[in-house]
């Protein structure tokens, strides 16, 4: 079975590239076992999506 | 008579915008871009060039905001753009070979991982529950700044790349100067260490209160 290090480099090179239906499949099986690897792959697009609203933050702190 | 220093040299007509005689945000915000160009562009001079144009191009519409955070939100869209185009332009503007020795240095999962690649025990990622509703919480941005500013500088670079600069991997690898295998180990590692940060300094402590 792939390990949990694995996972997660296929997890976080899926948002560079796509997945090869092999990697698809032993990645799907091992994210079904392993709720530590769920967890992270539903993190990383949370990553990117608040990377993307970063500049949008609103500062409404006084400043004096 | 206003304050009108953060803007001087621009050569423009201010005197009726009020968001524009607010100098302590202009401050502000000048200082967060130069920031993050300089850490993009590895080059304060090309970096502050990129800010000064951005700011230009966004003042002459200051007019037209809402508030300071449209403004700042439209100032960081026009400079993600001027770095882009620079970054598309100029390749392998820093020496590669030094930014990989830097991050080799880095390279330890023994903390994450166990000997046979599963997680620690105490290091498997939590659900987070709603993140969604942390983007409009504005702690959360200071703890996330803070968690960016935590990753090795060549990491949060390429990482900002990709996901703020929103370059492509290809791009990213020729600007930069580094093989597609580079990229994936950093932006593999930037995301372990990003959600670990995300989740002790915040994601938990939420859960706990």
């Amino acid at each position: 079975m792939m390990n949990c290090l694995e996972a997660t480099k296929l997890i976080s090179e899926s948002q560079e590239r796509r997945l090869s239906v092999p990697e698809k499949v032993t990645l799907k099986m091992h994210v079904m076992m392993c709720s530590g690897c769920k967890n992270f792959s539903l993190q990383v697009p949370f990553l990117s999506k608040a990377m993307r609203a970063y500049a949008q933050w609103e500062d409404d702190e006084p400043k004096n | 008579m206003k304050d009108t220093s953060a803007i001087e040299g621009l050569g423009l007509e201010v005197s009726d915008a009020s968001i524009l005689s607010d100098t302590a945000f202009l401050n502000d915000l000048r200082r967060q871009m130069v920031k993050f160009a300089t850490l993009q562009l590895s080059n304060s001079h090309a970096a502050e060039d990129a800010v000064q144009e951005a700011l230009i191009g966004a003042l002459k519409n200051a007019k037209s905001f809402a508030g300071r955070a449209a403004l700042k939100t439209w100032v960081f869209a026009i400079l993600r753009n001027k770095i882009a185009d620079v970054l598309r332009q100029k390749q392998r503007m820093v020496d590669a070979s030094s930014l990989l020795r830097e991050d080799e240095e880095s390279e330890d999962f023994s903390e994450l991982f166990d000997q046979k690649g599963f997680w620690q025990a105490d290091e498997k990622p939590a659900t987070w529950g709603n993140p969604q509703s942390a983007l409009h919480q504005n702690q959360f941005w200071k703890v996330f700044e803070a968690c960016l500013e935590g990753l090795p500088g060549n990491q949060a670079r390429v990482f900002m790349m990709k996901e703020f600069v929103e370059l492509d991997a290809a791009e990213i690898c020729t600007a930069v100067g580094i093989t597609t295998t580079n990229l994936n180990v950093m932006m593999h590692r930037s995301r372990l260490r990003l959600r670990e940060c995300l989740e002790n300094t915040w994601f938990q402590k939420g859960e706990q209160a």
